[in-house]
């Protein structure tokens, strides 16, 4: 087991705790058939002979406490085969971007022989909205998965909106609760991800995204395998222990062909 | 943020996307920090061919760096070329923008950077 980075700094009561389903993403990366399938597609030995491709760039989008996109930075060489890579990440939330950036920090101190020097920063954003076209190749997302009658809003607040410090604790509720309320079937967020996997990945592109089973993952499935005009793969690559469980979880993988 | 990142951000209006002065965004009243990071050669050769090297050019004038080649170095020049090299590892591995401004030149939105984190959320009235 790699070790977990370190989040004791961040402040749980308005950014997402890590929880079964950040470790299901970090199990699933460092899995022996996730590193074989990246170091695959990503990473060719100098010792080869073939050139090497430039550096993968791998973005999470709602990195919370930031404990994936560190877990991922600080060690790259295990994972990616190679140190050299980029980091990033995009959350809607500032405060859970303080927390990714600091709990980076701290992973790649602890992991200096196989971590990243290339973190490029977390920015605030909706989803990839900030990126690049066919920029990012391997995206990570820990959707708001949890079906709720409807997204979260701002105009909710009972002052019509606005957020000042005396709404510290609508606030609060109201950033936490982007991290989980999933709309219609869990999907309103996640469906707006895949539709922009088109434009956002690279040709060599891959998006690991997790999903439960309220989801109705094998329709999911199936959507995303025709986002590329039905020459996507999509595949199951990780699944929660708690299979019992109505919220059972699983990581989907889709990649363009290449 | 690193200067390296402005190489892969964009203004988040829709209609931005398809306009080429959408890209770069322009570092305005840029407060930057500099870290000390290990200098790696091959890191920075790889990195390169995923450079867009005019919108790099622009970021680097802009932020008041040397002007760059017009042209990006081959690796050749770089294994050759110890001051280019550390030139680049400096500006894009090591130079953080920490506050300012990043403005988009085809609607005008300006993203604020406060503490090294750029907002893109857009007011309602863009999205
Ligand atoms: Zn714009």
């Amino acid at each position: 087991m790699l070790p977990t980075p370190d989040t004791s700094h961040v402040a749980y009561e308005r950014v997402y705790e890590p929880a079964e389903d950040s470790f299901l993403l970090l199990d699933t990366l460092s899995s022996p058939s996730e590193t074989s399938f990246l170091q695959t597609r990503f990473y060719v030995s100098p010792a080869s002979g073939t050139p090497t491709p430039p550096e993968p760039l791998v973005v999470e989008i709602g990195p919370g406490s930031g404990v994936v996109i560190a877990f991922v930075t600080a060690h790259a060489s295990t994972l990616l085969g190679t140190r050299n890579i980029l980091t990033g990440a995009v959350d809607m939330n500032a405060y859970a971007c303080a927390a990714t950036t600091e709990t980076v920090r701290r992973a790649v101190t602890s992991n200096p022989a196989t971590a990243s020097m290339a973190f490029l920063g977390a920015v605030q954003g909706d989803l990839v909205s900030p990126l690049r076209d066919h920029s990012v190749d391997v995206l990570i997302f820990n959707p708001p998965y949890v079906p709720t009658a409807q997204l979260p809003s701002r105009e909710e607040l009972p002052d019509g909106g606005r957020i000042d410090t005396e709404n510290a604790f609508d606030e609060d509720s109201y950033l936490l609760s982007l991290s989980y309320a999933g709309g219609q079937d869990g999907m309103e967020t996640t469906d707006r991800l895949l539709d922009s996997l088109p434009r956002v990945l690279s040709d060599r592109g891959c998006a690991y995204v997790l999903l439960c089973a309220q989801n109705k993952p094998e329709e999911v499935k199936e959507r995303a395998r025709c986002l590329g005009g039905g020459t996507w793969k999509v595949e199951t690559v990780g699944l929660s222990g708690n299979q019992a469980g109505w919220e059972k979880l699983q990581i989907i993988r889709i990649c363009r062909e290449m | 943020m690193k200067v390296l990142s402005l190489n892969f951000l964009t203004c988040a209006v829709k209609t931005c996307k398809t306009q080429s002065d959408s890209y770069p965004l322009h570092p305005k009243d840029a407060e930057l920090v500099q870290d000390d990071i290990e200098l790696n050669e091959a890191f920075l050769i790889n990195l390169l061919p995923r450079i867009d090297w005019k919108a790099l050019s622009t970021t680097a004038t802009e932020l008041g760096f040397p002007a760059l080649p017009s042209t990006p170095p081959t690796p050749e020049d770089l294994r050759a070329d110890a001051k280019t090299l550390r030139d680049l590892h400096n500006l894009l591995l090591e130079t953080q923008m920490v506050e300012g401004k990043l403005v988009c030149a085809s609607c005008g939105h300006e993203y604020a950077v406060r503490e090294g984190i750029a907002n893109f959320l857009l007011p309602s009235h863009l999205v």
